[in-house]
């Protein structure tokens, strides 16, 4: 640096070290692991994704009009007669999808290595917490361009509080601000979702972040790398975060914001499953799509809550059932009493039980965005239960496998044969 | 890897596009690279549709994308608007419109979007003569459409006989056939020709960036290609001393 800068750094530094001393504590001196994989790419990822989601949100703020007459014509508007408006619109339709895909592969990676083990309780709760915001935030966003999907997959959502005991009617009727989802809606959906739920989101990633550098990362082996520390007090198998991990972490971002922009630029619909047919139809509330599915980030759970039959000519159980099917992740620290956290050192009950989740995941998102009746119906004498959908009774085992996963893990994974773990890391 | 794997899988695994009513799709041939057949489709759309559906967020003067000037566009396509830098508003009055077909004609801006391609060009070319509806016309991908076949002078006028047919193993199958009751003034081969055109053009009037986005993608690709390499280096030449 010239001589100049460095005064100017100097000058700045004696009247604010916080910053160095920030820049220290979290990038040049935090010592992660040397041993990061492909799947430690994508904690890092969700933060560009973020990045990404709040700058073209901030352009699209500038010409999109929250209002029900004005909406759908304002998003065609972006797409045809503001300069570069396809692109902030495509970045951002894209980066709704990507947000979730890397998410799901960073939580994925969380099972691989037992990451929300012991002692990262909390870096796991934050990061489910930011998940949770993540969907309702998505929600709110779907319903602004205020096509037929968006409205009837606002109107179905809002409609599920609606099943709840005693409050229900009140409470949906709370959240919509009217008796039908309206304009009333739109505008409330759209103040959460420009402001309310990015700032909740942005404070949960500094206490998710701040939370995983007081207890340090975990790694593809699972062991603790702060056990065995040289002569300066820093990790034998840990290695500055930056410059290290920031000039990986940046391939890493080329890289995907490669497949980022090939989805974008080529294939921005993705078969309706990024965007939907039926959200190129302007909202009609007198007229019900003959098939509401809701965007594939969201299916697996919806496919749970078709899944589970009424009771009572109630819906309220499905609804709970798709509840407790997310916030059950909250619970998964002390649900897993394996010894070991990767899955380098456990048995053939984990693996199975995770290889078998993965599929149930997989199989239910699908159904999610089908209707019951893909699969065809069984013989007449196969009614039982109000239905011979073959999809439904699909959905309904793969509902049961998707609860037995977390419900039987204080078993399988406390009865399950473990290897040794090695004292450092292995590659 | 296995990641990559698992979200190709995902992106490749689309869903089946089935037709309403079961009538199946024919392929579209349309073309958004050739620009003959998008102004045919926009002279067709004008002179055929634009009486009942507007496509009230296209700017005529958006058309200069298909290779026309400001002035042909103002002498041969703008009916329904007087200066080119307004939108292709219909002229036919929505309220009206809703007493005579029972519906509003839908505004046709983003209908390849919904719809998509295949479905329109089988759609616009499967009217069929119905005594039974109010219109007198009938639709095989779309039974009991409001709208009548705004094209038969061109396509003239067919029936259609759908009867039910179960082969060997018990599965029923509806088979179709079609009758011309008198000639229209072009062609099928012709007529399938202008609907070809006109889809092109509802097609690109649903995403008129998509051509320049294409290009766009492979320029930025490129150039996203040749910084991996770069970041990828700079990586390998920071990491050689991690042991």
């Amino acid at each position: 640096m010239s001589g100049r800068l460095m005064a100017l750094w100097n000058w700045f530094d004696s009247r604010m070290p916080t910053v160095r001393e920030q820049w220290n504590q979290h990038a040049a001196e935090y010592y992660a692991p040397k041993n990061f994989n492909f799947w430690y790419y994508f904690g890092a990822l969700s933060g560009l994704v973020l990045v990404i989601q709040i700058v073209s949100g901030i352009f699209l703020t500038m010409n999109y009009k929250p209002d029900a007459a004005l909406a759908f014509g304002s998003v065609e508007y972006i797409m045809r007669d503001v300069a570069g408006g396809w692109i902030i619109r495509y970045v951002h339709s894209t980066g709704a999808s990507a947000f979730f895909v890397v998410v799901y592969l960073h939580m994925f990676r969380g099972l691989l290595y037992g990451s929300y083990k012991q002692p990262r309780e909390l870096v796991w709760i934050f990061g489910v917490l930011i998940y949770l915001t993540l969907m309702g935030e998505a929600f709110f966003g779907y319903l602004l361009p205020w096509g037929q999907m968006s409205y009837w997959g606002a109107q179905v959502i809002v409609n599920l509080f609606g099943s709840v005991p005693f409050i229900g009617p009140d409470l949906s009727l709370w959240i919509r601000g009217d008796y039908v989802v309206s304009d009333a809606t739109l505008n409330r959906f759209y103040a959460l979702h420009v402001i309310a739920f990015p700032l909740v989101l942005l404070g949960l990633v500094v206490a998710h972040i701040l939370a995983l550098h007081d207890v340090g990362s975990n790694n593809p082996d699972g062991v603790e790398i702060k056990k065995h520390k040289d002569a300066n007090g820093h990790p034998l198998d840990g290695i500055p975060f930056h410059p290290y991990y920031t000039v990986k972490d940046l391939a890493g971002a080329v890289a995907f914001l490669a497949i980022f922009c090939f989805v974008m630029f080529f294939v921005p619909e993705v078969g309706g499953y990024f965007l939907e047919d039926n959200n190129f139809i302007p909202a009609d509330p007198l007229k019900t799509p003959p098939h509401i599915a809701p965007v594939w980030y969201f299916t697996p759970y919806y496919s749970i809550l078709r899944a589970v039959p009424p009771i009572l000519n109630s819906q309220f159980p499905g609804v709970l059932a798709m509840g407790v099917a997310v916030l059950i992740l909250f619970f998964l620290p002390w649900l897993d009493r394996s010894p070991v956290k990767s899955i380098r050192y456990r048995g053939g009950y984990w693996k199975g039980a995770l290889a078998l989740f993965v599929v149930v995941f997989f199989v239910l998102g699908y159904l999610g965005t089908e209707p019951t009746t893909v699969w065809g119906q069984f013989a007449d004498k196969w009614d039982i239960l109000d239905t011979k959908d073959v999809a439904t009774w699909v959905a309904r085992v793969c509902s049961v496998l998707y609860f037995l996963f977390f419900f039987l893990m204080p078993w399988y994974t406390a009865a399950d044969r473990v290897k040794p773990v090695p004292d450092r890391v292995t590659s | 890897m296995k990641a990559l794997f698992f979200i190709c899988a995902l992106l490749i695994a689309l869903p089946g596009v089935a037709a309403e009513g079961g009538y199946r799709l024919d392929k579209s041939p349309n073309d958004p690279r050739d620009l003959v057949s998008l102004q045919a489709g926009a002279r067709t759309f004008v002179n055929y549709c634009q009486g009942c559906h507007g496509a009230q967020y296209m700017r005529f003067n958006r058309l200069t994308d298909l290779g026309l000037t400001e002035a042909q566009i103002q002498d041969y396509l703008l009916f329904s608007a007087e200066k080119v830098g307004e939108t292709m508003k219909t002229a036919m009055p929505q309220k009206e419109a809703k007493a005579w077909f029972g519906v509003a004609p839908p505004d046709l801006s983003v209908i390849a979007r919904s719809r998509g391609a295949d479905w329109l060009y089988t759609y616009l070319r499967t009217f069929y003569r119905d005594p039974k509806t109010a219109t007198g016309w009938n639709n095989a991908v779309f039974p009991n459409v409001g709208m009548p076949h705004a094209l038969w002078t061109l396509q003239g006028e067919r029936t259609l006989e759908a009867t039910t047919v179960k082969d060997p193993e018990g599965h029923e199958e509806v088979q179709y056939k079609w009758s011309q009751l008198s000639p229209g003034s072009l062609t099928p081969i012709e007529y399938d020709a202008l609907t070809r055109d006109l889809v092109n053009f509802l097609v690109y009037m649903g995403e008129p960036a998509a051509t320049s986005r294409r290009a766009i993608g492979i320029v930025v690709l490129f150039v996203l290609g040749v910084v991996f390499i770069f970041a990828w280096l700079l990586k390998r030449e920071y990491w050689k001393d991690v042991k």
